[in-house]
């Protein structure tokens, strides 16, 4: 039993060397499309997390405690049940029905973006809170507008920020349970990483499940070093 | 100077925290001369007291009067904390921020930042972060920072509190240098080997309240209040 386990670790691993430095086109076209969708959920999720997570940490407006809570209450939402929410509000009965998004791309996004913004935004509310606490006497003074502060803020938190969406880019190109059930796993169409592993491991064939799962690693890594790579250069060249 | 602020009044001023009075009223007229100290002992009401002249803490009653409406009155002058505050940035990007929020062109911005660098002796650091100077040294940066816009007035709450001698030299040196440029002055200290050195008016908190104010040489040699006295000789006055 554990014999057979180490086999299928090692043969995994070979089985992942072939089919990437044969660059493999059925493996190239599932892992572009998992960056794909999640680096546009990312994008999204940011555009929406990062100016929401700061009108948090500097405004002072009637609902804020409680977004603040639904926001790190939905971080804790199982993504297998914002899958189901999705697929109902687009499933063909559904409120979006008529858009014909089930089972595409599109809508794995929408679902990522659901899954992730909250993660971003509770985690760039954090550090931008501390950040403002620091500049708040000095930004009074300075008569800034609302503008020039959430700018100043997300610019000078850029660090921390960047290390939010790292959290987030793991949480979606990881995720399974939710783009499972919205995209539907279809061949060539919605087909990513993750689901590709599940359905492998189910048929019995794990050698290309774990190959499917060390490309999976090495994407995420691989991001991961590149970001704070360019982080680290910016670092360098400023200071 | 783009505009004349003073003269400033107080009327009346007071600010208070969940029906707590903290300081005040204040009756209060000021045509800023030169180097105006607030002095007073810890919790007098100096750190309040100048907020509500800058429209930065909240006035509960009374009036602040300036030439001008308060915000506009803001925009002419600048406040230095106590423990100063530096922007996770360069020296040269502090310097050059509040230019850059007034849309000064970047390389005009940068070059006034080289310039201020070097009055206030920052130059060899203007590449470094700011966050790991010294205390002096991002105190000097604070202070520059103040000056770089060519305010009208500049507060200064206690800038040299936290400092050692050399340090606080050299930033009274800046502060005269800035008053003979023509920059008026509104400094609290409780100290008042520091308020005889550079005060020309003083304004004496004591409780929350002005206690006494005259032109410095009369406050210090002939104090009106027993309490002001007291302060004078060094004793402890609550
Ligand atoms: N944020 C605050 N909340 C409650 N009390 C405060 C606050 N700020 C100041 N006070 C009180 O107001 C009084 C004046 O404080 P402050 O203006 O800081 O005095 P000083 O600067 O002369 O030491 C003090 O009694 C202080 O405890
Ligand atoms: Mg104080």
């Amino acid at each position: 039993m554990g014999g057979s386990a180490i086999v299928d670790l090692w043969e995994g691993l070979r089985h992942a060397f072939w089919l990437i430095v044969t660059f493999d086109a059925e493996l190239a076209d599932i892992a572009l499309r998992s960056l794909r969708v999640t680096l546009t959920a990312l994008v999204i999720a940011c555009l929406i997390a990062l100016p929401l997570a700061a009108l948090l940490a500097v405004r002072r407006f009637r609902w804020r405690r409680a977004t603040i809570a639904v926001l790190n209450a939905l971080m804790g939402l199982p993504p297998v049940v914002v899958g189901l929410i999705v697929y109902i509000f687009l499933s063909r009965s559904g409120p979006f029905g008529a858009l014909g998004l089930l089972f595409t791309p599109t809508a794995m996004i929408i679902a990522q973006v659901i899954i992730i913004v909250p993660l971003i935004a509770s985690i760039a509310h954090q550090s931008l809170r501390e950040l403002w606490a620091e500049y708040h006497d000095l930004l009074i003074s300075l008569n800034v507008t609302q503008m020039q502060k959430v700018r100043t803020l997300l610019w000078d938190a850029r660090r921390a920020l960047l290390t939010a969406a790292l959290a987030g880019f793991g949480r979606g190109i990881g995720e399974v349970g939710a783009i499972m059930i919205v995209g539907g796993n279809i061949d060539n169409a919605t087909r990513v990483l993750t689901t590709a592993i599940a359905l492998e491991t189910g048929k019995g064939e794990f050698a290309l499940a774990l190959a499917l799962g060390f490309v999976l690693i090495a994407l995420a890594l691989g991001v991961n070093l590149l970001i704070h790579w360019v982080g680290q250069t910016e670092r360098d060249s400023r200071w | 100077m783009v505009s004349d602020l003073f003269p400033l009044t107080l009327k009346g001023a007071e600010t208070s925290r969940r029906g707590k009075r903290l300081v005040g009223p204040i009756d209060l007229s000021l045509d800023g001369q030169g180097l105006c100290v607030v002095m007073g002992p810890n919790g007098s009401g100096k750190t309040t007291l100048l907020r509500l002249m800058h429209g930065t803490a909240r006035l509960t009653g009374g009036t602040v009067k300036w030439t001008c409406d308060t915000d506009t009155a803001r925009h002419h002058q600048a406040f230095v904390f106590q423990q100063p505050v530096v922007l996770r940035r360069t020296v040269e990007e502090n310097l050059a921020y509040p230019l850059q929020l007034r849309g000064v062109a970047r390389k005009t911005a940068r070059a006034a930042a080289r310039d201020w660098s070097e009055k206030v002796g920052l130059e060899p650091h203007l590449q470094r972060r700011a966050m790991v100077l010294s205390g002096g040294e991002q105190q000097k940066l604070a202070i520059a920072r103040a000056l770089i816009t060519d305010p009208t007035l500049v507060f200064l709450d206690e800038p040299t509190a936290s400092l050692d001698g050399r340090a606080m030299r050299e930033i009274e040196a800046i502060l005269l240098q800035a008053k003979a440029d023509g920059t008026r002055l509104i400094l609290s200290t409780h100290d008042m080997g520091q308020a005889r050195r550079i005060a020309d008016e003083v304004v004496f908190m004591l409780g929350g309240k002005v206690h006494e104010t005259g032109a410095a040489p009369q406050f210090f040699d002939a104090p009106q209040t027993p309490e002001a006295r007291a302060f004078l000789q060094g004793d402890i006055v609550e």
